[in-house]
């Protein structure tokens, strides 16, 4: 059994990802405890660095929890958020990373269950990558394979 | 502005691989404006550094942004800074690491993007070139389009027969200069000055003449 509990930062939009969550908590429906939520105002705030730096931090993977492409109150700002999400895929993929650590979702204000399946997706998607490997995490994997 | 645009991440952790303390030097001139080079920029290379160079606890990436990498007094404000790092990765153009490099002798100096050409934006995000930089500026002849820079031939006598459909024959993606040329000297009555044969251009005042230098006597102390 895998007992890796990924670190995930989730930025959640304001808009469509708060109320989702509002939803979720009212039918019962919690997010996993290994995900943490940054709420921001539009994901189109969302800069590069703000999605690079929950890793210099040790999370295992980020997501972004976005409007519908035509649903944005900002208009534009989810569309914004995905270039900035594969930018930030690239870099991981160019040191070494995997690049599905990072991946942006698009979410209904009305779908709670689709918020929290987000995030057993991603945990589950992480559980199967691994940990970014530092020192303690490779000696953790030469563990588990001898 | 001079575009550059940046190299891969893996070309720069292979030029700092021995350094254990690295600063990335950002300008806030013209890579600040095409988005390569700025403080935005400059900090996410460094954070990019220390992800990748994570399993290196004492491993160090700061950044740091200058007014501009082309003027000695701006590269001054690196004095007190520099001496912390083994290794300084410049995001300006050219210009800026060898500024630098000849500022601080001892210090090892590397470029962080790859300087492009002189041009502006066409759009949000796309940077198209202008400017060649020959020494005798010729656009007031075409319409004030530079067929130097702009023309796959630099050809001061265009069209050629690669000329198709207003495209140039390299691509498909590439628009004849020429044709854009014909078009404005038409618009603005002017094709009888297209008839007068342009002699071949000096190159002297180009790159070709060797390594440029300006100097106004008025400035000089």
């Amino acid at each position: 059994m895998n007992e890796f509990s990924p670190k995930i930062v989730a930025f959640c939009c304001s808009n469509c990802a708060s109320a989702a969550a509002g939803i979720a908590g009212r039918t019962g429906m919690n997010l996993p405890p290994n995900v943490s939520v940054v709420r921001v105002p539009c994901t189109g705030r969302i800069e590069i660095l703000h999605l690079l730096k929950p890793f210099e931090e040790g999370a295992d993977g980020v997501y972004v929890a976005g409007c519908q492409e035509d649903s944005c109150r900002y208009i534009t700002g989810v569309v914004k958020a995905a270039k900035r999400v594969a930018h930030v895929k690239k870099i991981l993929e160019e040191i070494g990373l995997e690049p599905e650590r990072i991946e942006l979702f698009n979410t209904s204000a009305a779908s709670g269950r689709s918020f929290v399946q987000t995030a057993v997706e991603m945990t589950d998607r992480l559980q199967a990558i691994g940990p970014v490997s530092t020192d303690v995490n490779q000696n953790f994997e030469r563990g588990a394979q001898s | 502005m001079i575009v550059a645009e940046p190299k891969p991440v893996s070309e720069i952790l292979d030029m700092v691989k021995d350094a254990g303390r690295v600063l990335i030097v950002g300008c806030k001139g013209c890579v600040t404006v095409c988005n390569v080079g700025g403080a935005k920029e400059a900090a996410v290379l460094a954070s990019t550094l220390r992800i990748a160079r994570r399993n290196d606890k004492s491993f160090i990436a700061d950044s740091h942004t200058l007014e501009r990498q082309c003027d000695p007094e701006y590269i001054n404000e690196l004095e007190e800074l520099i001496e912390s790092y083994d290794a300084v990765v410049s995001l300006a153009c050219g210009v800026g690491p060898q500024f630098i490099a000849e500022r601080y002798p001892s210090t090892r100096v590397y470029p962080g993007v790859n300087t492009r050409f002189m041009g502006g934006a066409v759009e949000h995000g796309v940077w198209s070139e202008r400017c060649a930089g020959c020494g005798t500026c010729v656009v007031h002849y075409f319409g004030g389009v530079c067929p130097i820079a702009r023309c796959s031939k630099s050809l001061m006598n265009g069209p050629c027969g690669g000329s198709t459909n207003g495209k140039c024959e390299i691509s498909k993606d590439v628009d004849c200069i020429w044709d854009i040329i014909v078009k404005k000297m038409m618009e603005q009555q002017r094709t009888d000055e297209l008839i007068e044969f342009k002699p071949p251009k000096s190159w002297v005042t180009a790159r070709d003449g060797g390594p440029r230098k300006m100097i106004k006597e008025e400035l000089v102390k």
